[in-house]
């Protein structure tokens, strides 16, 4: 099926659309055709492959979880490992293919949102390779969730802006980056780290991340001689899932799962499921898109709440809200607890560590591999790995051996 | 028919003003001082900006308001009650401002059922292009509101007659890059701007750039730049730093 073969252009079933200021108009238009052009131009896809080949270290790897699917007893587990992709995170595809974007239309400087940090890492990197200033929006609460992260982001040479208004999280990142947009677009290109936002944004980050579903098909299928019976991914924005989706999306026979934040619970501000079973999320317009957001009944965003900075935000994709209204792609939820348990486990057995956001996908496809048979298979999208993310998984996993540390770092710069 | 009364407004007064208030901010109380104030002064218009949480046209001191408006637990029924209000005691006309999800969520034809029993003779929408208009439009129309149409110093000539095809009661030509608040200099391209649009509007123009000074005032009166003079945030930012009295020396300055 493709997504993008659209009756009313920008749309998806009755999300999507491109809900901007007339300031941005004009822009916003220039992007729509620049990409159409880049996406026509068979040469563009072939620089995009070549870039993340020589700077990124694609392909990444499919890897055969044996040792987990013979402690669980049921579906064979295989994980394509994101994590292995430059900066540590499916998140350097897009942006790269964004930088080489900027670079045919000329403009200079970037910016951009980030929640956990891993966009705005990747896209300092990114602006860092291509020459372009850069300046990265980020929720002042999370600036002080994800230190090591504003380290690096500075350390490549981005102006971390800490966003105190609102909840001082991602969404307002975003809201900034679009402030800041509505005066600079001569120069400069808002680089949006996920398949949300205005038109063309969800189409064109799907189109970068499809590489994920592009390398994962033919690999998934030599490895385990058959296609995956399921594919699990996290969503926040959902842009991971959309990568790793689209290479599935053709084969009914592939079941698609996205597992959202089930953070504490289902009751109002304690998670971030817009999908999901049990939400309450209904259909709304903001930040430039119609899909289903975290709202009251007069239409103000909820507050929203989990471990994973990455996963907490009040809308989704409208490409998977519209997957799930047609009953493509299933969704659920999984707490903060599972997430944690999940994490030791994957890290005990295999030696590998996901990060919080992608321990959600493990959470699920862990789950539903023990109710199934051996013969059967499944595929898990490690969307970033968990280890350079130390403070926020060992606070998540309360080591009091680290807790010692940091107080003792801490008291040794105090004196 | 809010065409008819600002064109009478700009024959008695060569240009028109266009005030702002946030519901709810700094709260209903403040907001019937600067009502009264305007009022006395002769404001013909009153943008009512509806608080919303994701305010992505709106500037640093109008997002701060709109999050403590709500804060403070403002509700769109209390928003309807001091439009209410506005309408029947003076003499300016209202007009809502806000994002489309307020009205998406309500329901448009809901909305504009309850905006016309309010009193309110239009709406302002700044983040639904002409492209996503249609239902509003026509939920509109059926209760006599005007959706007021935007128009920004980026867009191409094209597009500003495109809009301008589809204005009605007047049309807001935003005469600054970026969010609300921030202050341009006229540049030479604005004189260009400023003639697209009277050579494509059969409405009165409305311009908002950061009014504070009569100055500002009279540029805009000079050849006909503009019907209608937008002031928001010098009305806000003076009320909050001087109160009722600043305020009213403020549109003496400017007005008076």
């Amino acid at each position: 099926m493709d997504v993008f073969n659209f009756d009313k252009k920008g749309y998806y079933g009755q999300y999507g659309g491109a809900f901007i200021p007339e300031v941005l108009k004009t822009t916003i238009d220039e992007l729509t055709a620049w990409f159409e052009k880049a996406k026509a131009d068979p040469s563009f896809w072939v620089a995009y492959v070549d870039l993340l080949h020589e700077y990124c270290g694609r392909p990444t790897p499919v890897t055969h979880l044996q040792n987990l699917s013979h402690k669980i007893g049921g579906a064979q587990i295989y994980v394509k490992r994101e994590d292995l992709n430059h900066t540590g995170a499916h998140k350097a595809n897009n942006v790269m293919g964004q930088g080489l974007l900027v670079k045919r239309m000329g403009k200079t400087r970037v910016i951009a949102e980030t929640g956990a940090g891993q966009h705005g890492v990747a896209t300092a990197t990114m602006a860092a390779r291509f020459g372009f200033d850069c300046t990265i929006y980020m929720g002042d609460v999370d600036v002080h969730r994800q230190r090591p992260n504003v380290f690096w982001m500075e350390q490549l040479g981005a102006t971390v802006v800490p966003v105190k208004t609102g909840q001082q999280t991602l969404k307002d990142a975003i809201s900034d980056a679009l402030r800041d947009w509505a005066h600079s677009m001569d120069t400069t290109h808002y680089v949006m780290g996920t398949v949300c936002g205005p038109h063309p944004f969800p189409e064109m980050v799907s189109y970068f991340q499809s590489i994920i579903g592009l390398e994962a098909l033919p690999t998934i299928k030599r490895m385990a001689g058959k296609l995956p019976d399921r594919v699990y991914a996290c969503v926040g924005g959902g842009s991971n899932a959309m990568g790793v989706f689209q290479g599935f999306l053709d084969y009914d026979s592939v079941e698609l799962i996205g597992v959202e934040a089930g953070g504490s619970g289902m009751g109002i501000g304690q998670h971030a499921a817009r999908l999901a079973k049990g939400t309450t999320a209904s259909a709304g317009v903001a930040q430039g898109y119609k899909t289903a957001f975290l709202q009251d009944d007069e239409g103000q965003m909820l507050e929203t709440k989990s471990v994973a900075a990455g996963l907490d935000y009040i809308g989704v994709s409208p490409i998977l809200a519209h997957l799930a209204e047609i009953g493509r792609v299933r969704f659920e939820a999984a707490t903060d607890t599972e997430v944690v348990e999940a994490l030791k486990m994957v890290m005990q057995y295999e030696g590998i560590i996901p990060a919080l956001e992608s321990a959600h996908a493990f959470v699920q496809g862990l789950k539903e591999a023990a109710d199934m048979k051996k013969d059967e298979v499944i595929l898990i999208n490690q969307s970033g790995r968990g280890d350079k993310d130390i403070f926020t998984v060992a606070e998540a996993i309360g080591d009091p051996a680290w807790d010692q540390f940091l107080r003792e770092k801490a008291g040794v710069k105090d004196a | 028919m809010l065409e008819k009364f600002v064109r009478e407004r700009v024959n008695t007064k060569g240009i028109a003003v266009m005030g702002h208030i946030v519901c709810g901010y700094p709260s209903f109380e403040a907001n019937m001082e600067i009502l009264e104030e305007m009022d006395k002064a002769g404001v013909d218009l009153v943008e009512m900006q509806f608080p919303f949480s994701e305010p992505i046209a709106d500037g640093p001191l109008f997002l701060t308001a709109n999050q403590a408006s709500l804060d403070k637990g403002t509700k769109i029924a209390d928003c309807f009650n001091i439009m209410k209000e506005a309408s029947k005691r003076f003499s300016f006309k209202t007009l809502m401002m806000g994002y489309y999800n307020t009205v998406f969520k309500a329901g448009e034809v809901n909305f504009c059922e309850r905006l016309k029993a309010s009193g309110a003779c239009g709406l302002i929408v700044p983040d639904l292009p002409l492209e996503e208009d249609a239902g509003l439009v026509q939920a509109a129309e059926v209760n006599n509101l005007s959706l007021i149409r935007l128009v920004a110093p980026t867009n191409t000539g094209e597009r500003i007659q495109q809009i301008l095809e589809h204005a009605s009661g007047f049309v807001y030509a935003v005469a600054r890059k970026g969010v609300t608040g921030s202050k341009t200099k006229f540049a030479e391209g604005m004189e260009e701007y400023f003639q697209t649009i009277k050579k494509y509007a059969s409405v009165p123009v409305a311009v908002g750039f950061g009014i504070s000074q009569r100055a500002d005032l009279d540029y805009l009166k000079e050849q006909g730049r503009a019907d209608i003079a937008v002031m928001g945030t010098a009305i806000l930012k003076t009320y909050l730093e001087s109160g009722r009295e600043g305020l009213a020396s403020f549109f003496k300055n400017i007005m008076g």
